[in-house]
């Protein structure tokens, strides 16, 4: 059972970085416009040189 | 902001450096205009690349961005692009726009309270799914040492969670006990808080039960409901704050001669206001100075304009079309015919306020039962077990937990927030979160008609009948006027390809008409009266040929698109339909006729239109009254739900419940039937979270429930709430 004490600190710090991940999405403003977004991936305009 | 404010040249010498002048200024002038206008119309990539290439190709525009969800674009231009630019350019590429306020705008882009709702949710989510994950290994079976230390962990991340997460719920609960409450926050936090501190004890003691992961599973989904009607509220609240005109309220005040800008607030009896073609008056007063006409239509509904000039009195909130005013102010703020129309407004508001939403009603039986429930589980079983104070505890906590509303908490805001996403993509705003409801149980519709019904601008009827050479002549002069009659001709002139005539001498005489030399004659376009004819009984403008008799151009304010198909739609829905107009009969009468209105009320004075919709309420009837004008605002508050469109006046967005974004008034027969499915959504939903209850409760009062029942029941009635819900997408 020694295996739990290097899986669940991974387990938890796997969950953190996805949460830090969410925070930083959040505070980056990436939720304003998911339907626009969503239809802005599709176009080739920023292809080359991606937009914020 | 000080710094930038005092070194802001004012706009003009002869203003007096009054705030409002120098915050425009200062607003008229940086190095980079931010404009940012509402496109109620678009809804596809395609839409957005049109309409994003097409600004950008626009001289001047630096960038442009649209914003689908919100149906907005972003505009960086140089400062002398003015929106005016822009709207043109997207009519001409297919794009109703209406011009937002970015100084309104600025408050509400970074939703501050949104942001701080999912941050909470965010992490809600991150424990839930890792406490989980322990718990199914101690509900599966681990024992001992390695139970224990899960049951630690647990609690490691809950603790904190439930600290940070659960402050919304906390906070409500606090506010509402101080009031003397129950609201649906106190079982909550009641809820969150025992679970909380009981697993706690049962971990220290060591080998009981614990709810850890039902504490941050119900602080989860409750988040999740709370974020819903929050997002829906803020989309709303934003949106019809910045559709308000960009209309500073103040008047051109005249001190010694000289032209000063003041707010509408400090003008005093007596005093002069200069009011330009194009304005609104600030105040009620008479004529001193000028002729000209006036555009009653958003105070009275009178579709024809008012001639005036001096020694005639006006009021508030009319629009002078032609020539410049100078107007002694009779009454002001307070007093003011303005006012009294607020006045009535805020009569009838008191009268809405009565209405109690299915949610509150919901949580009015529901908070008091469950504590009742949940403590006299804890005292039959301090009895029965002859108090055994620990095991009586955590059966009615358990109690507690499992009657926890997270289905009910998520039953209205997810069909609200479905039903306005659907609505929002046919064009409407729900501003108000009871309206939905209010909606569903309308039976009757009252329709104002200018500026609602119609578009209130009038268009030239048949220009084919008259001779080129007329419509030519008549193009010609109306060309050089802003009037809205002469404005309309010229323009349907140009559409039908009609060359206007060489006229010289070309003057514009205010409040009658204009004048010109054509071919060695005098010829005129204007009022009846000024080029010698009897007025017909509907809008016209005369066109006096210098030979001859006077030739008349009638006109008709033309149907908003959709305005047939709503009618028959709420028709068809079985909904009774009135029209009540402050216009003349005559025009009245055609309208419900081509629209096949039985019932119709023309003259019809603002409080007699607050009145008529009191009295259908008071024979029991909900009405849905539609209307854009002054005059319509009083009664739009008076009726059970009330939608105005967005070209209505600011009053009257503000007085009603639902906005429509488009032109088009077709989506009021949508939203009626959206509205009542939804309603049908809402108490199903409340029907599955009883069910869950009703199976779930028993088991926990006879003191077999576990924490995994709790999460079954939890989330299953919470997943089945919302897939329901999303069926009316």
């Amino acid at each position: 059972m020694t295996v739990l004490a290097y899986l669940i600190p991974i387990s938890l710090i796997l969950g953190g970085i996805g949460l830090g991940a969410f925070l930083w999405t959040l505070n980056a403003n990436q939720y304003d416009d998911p339907q626009g977004n969503a239809s802005r991936i599709l176009r080739p305009d920023y292809d080359e040189h991606p937009k914020s | 902001m000080a710094d930038t404010f005092h070194a802001s040249p004012s706009a003009c010498p002869a203003c007096v450096a009054a705030p409002a002048a120098a915050a425009l200024a200062e607003r008229a002038a940086p190095k980079e205009a931010r404009l940012m206008l509402s496109l109620p119309t678009a809804h596809c990539a395609l839409c957005m690349t049109t309409v994003e290439q097409g600004l950008a190709k626009l001289p001047g525009v630096h960038d442009a961005r649209v914003n689908l969800t919100l149906k907005r674009v972003a505009v960086a231009a140089d400062p002398d692009v003015t929106a005016e630019d822009l709207i043109g350019a997207l009519d001409r590429l297919g794009y109703e726009a209406h011009e937002l306020d970015p100084g309104a705008l600025g408050a509400t882009a970074t939703d501050k309270a949104g942001r701080e709702y999912l941050m909470r949710l965010g992490v809600a989510g991150f424990a839930m799914m890792n406490i989980m994950l322990l718990s199914v290994a101690v509900w599966s079976g681990a024992e001992g040492a390695t139970r224990e230390l899960f049951q630690w962990i647990s609690a490691a991340i809950a603790l904190p969670t439930v600290v940070f997460s659960a402050q919304p719920f906390f906070r409500n609960a606090l506010a509402a006990l101080r009031a003397g409450r129950l609201g649906m926050d106190v079982p909550i936090s009641l809820a969150i808080l025992l679970a909380t501190a009981l697993s706690l004890y049962e971990t220290a003691v060591g080998g009981g039960h614990t709810y850890f992961d039902a504490a941050v599973a119900l602080t989860f989904f409750l988040l999740a409901g709370r974020y819903l009607d929050h997002r829906t509220r803020a989309v709303a609240r934003s949106a019809a704050e910045e559709l308000a005109a960009l209309e500073v309220p103040r008047a051109t005040k005249l001190v010694d001669g000289a032209e000063a800008v003041v707010p509408i607030a400090e003008l005093g009896l007596g005093d002069l206001v200069r009011v330009r073609p194009g304005a609104r008056l600030p105040a009620d007063g008479v004529v001193i100075e000028g002729a000209s006409e006036l555009d009653r239509s958003l105070l009275t509904g009178e579709s024809l304009p008012v001639w005036t000039g001096p020694g005639a009195p006006v009021s508030a909130g009319e629009v002078n079309l032609t020539g410049p005013l100078t107007v002694r102010v009779t009454a002001a703020g307070r007093d003011s015919s303005l006012h009294r129309m607020a006045e009535l407004v805020a009569v009838a508001e008191s009268a809405r306020n009565r209405y109690t939403s299915l949610a509150d009603r919901a949580a009015r039986i529901y908070a008091p039962g469950v504590h009742i429930l949940a403590f006299a589980t804890f005292l039959v079983w301090l009895w029965l077990s002859a108090g055994n104070l620990h095991l009586a505890l955590n059966i009615g906590v358990a109690v507690l937990i499992i009657t926890c509303p997270c289905a009910l908490g998520l039953a209205v805001p997810a069909v609200v927030t479905a039903a306005s996403g659907r609505l929002f993509r046919q064009g409407l705003l729900i501003k108000d979160g009871t309206a939905l409801e209010r909606m569903a149980e309308v039976d009757t519709v009252v329709f104002d008609k200018t500026g609602t019904l119609t578009l209130g601008a009038p268009e030239p009827v048949d220009l084919a009948s008259h001779t080129a050479a007329d419509v030519a002549l008549a193009a010609a002069l109306a060309a050089s006027s802003s009037h809205p009659l002469a404005r309309a001709l010229a323009a349907a002139a140009a559409a039908a390809g009609v060359a206007p005539a060489a006229v010289e001498e070309l003057h514009e005489l205010p409040g009658y008409g204009v004048e010109g030399w054509h071919q060695g004659r005098r010829v005129r376009l204007g009022r009846a009266d000024w080029v010698g004819v009897q007025p017909l009984a509907m809008t016209a403008t005369y066109l006096d040929r210098g030979q001859g008799a006077p030739e008349p151009f009638a006109f008709i304010d033309h149907l908003r698109p959709g305005a047939a198909e709503a009618v028959a739609g709420l028709k068809a829905q079985g909904l009774a339909i009135r029209l009540i107009s402050g216009d003349g009969a005559a025009a009245v009468a055609e309208l419900a006729g081509r629209l096949g209105i039985a019932d119709w009320t023309a003259g019809a004075l603002p409080a007699e239109k607050a009145a008529a919709v009191a009295e259908l309420a008071r024979q029991g009837r909900r009405v849905l009254m539609v209307g854009d004008g002054l005059n319509d605002t009083a009664a739009l508050t008076a009726a059970h739900v009330s939608v105005s469109p967005a070209s209505a006046l600011d009053a009257a967005r503000v007085a009603s419940d639902i906005v429509l974004l488009g032109q088009d008034l077709a989506p009021i027969a949508v939203a009626t039937g959206v509205a009542r499915k939804a309603v049908r959504r809402i108490k199903e939903n409340f029907g599955v979270s009883a069910l869950y209850n009703l199976v779930a409760v028993p088991l926990a009062m006879i003191g077999i429930a576990t924490p995994l029942m709790a999460a079954l029941a939890m989330s299953a009635s919470s997943i089945t709430v919302s897939l329901n819900a999303l069926r009316l997408r």
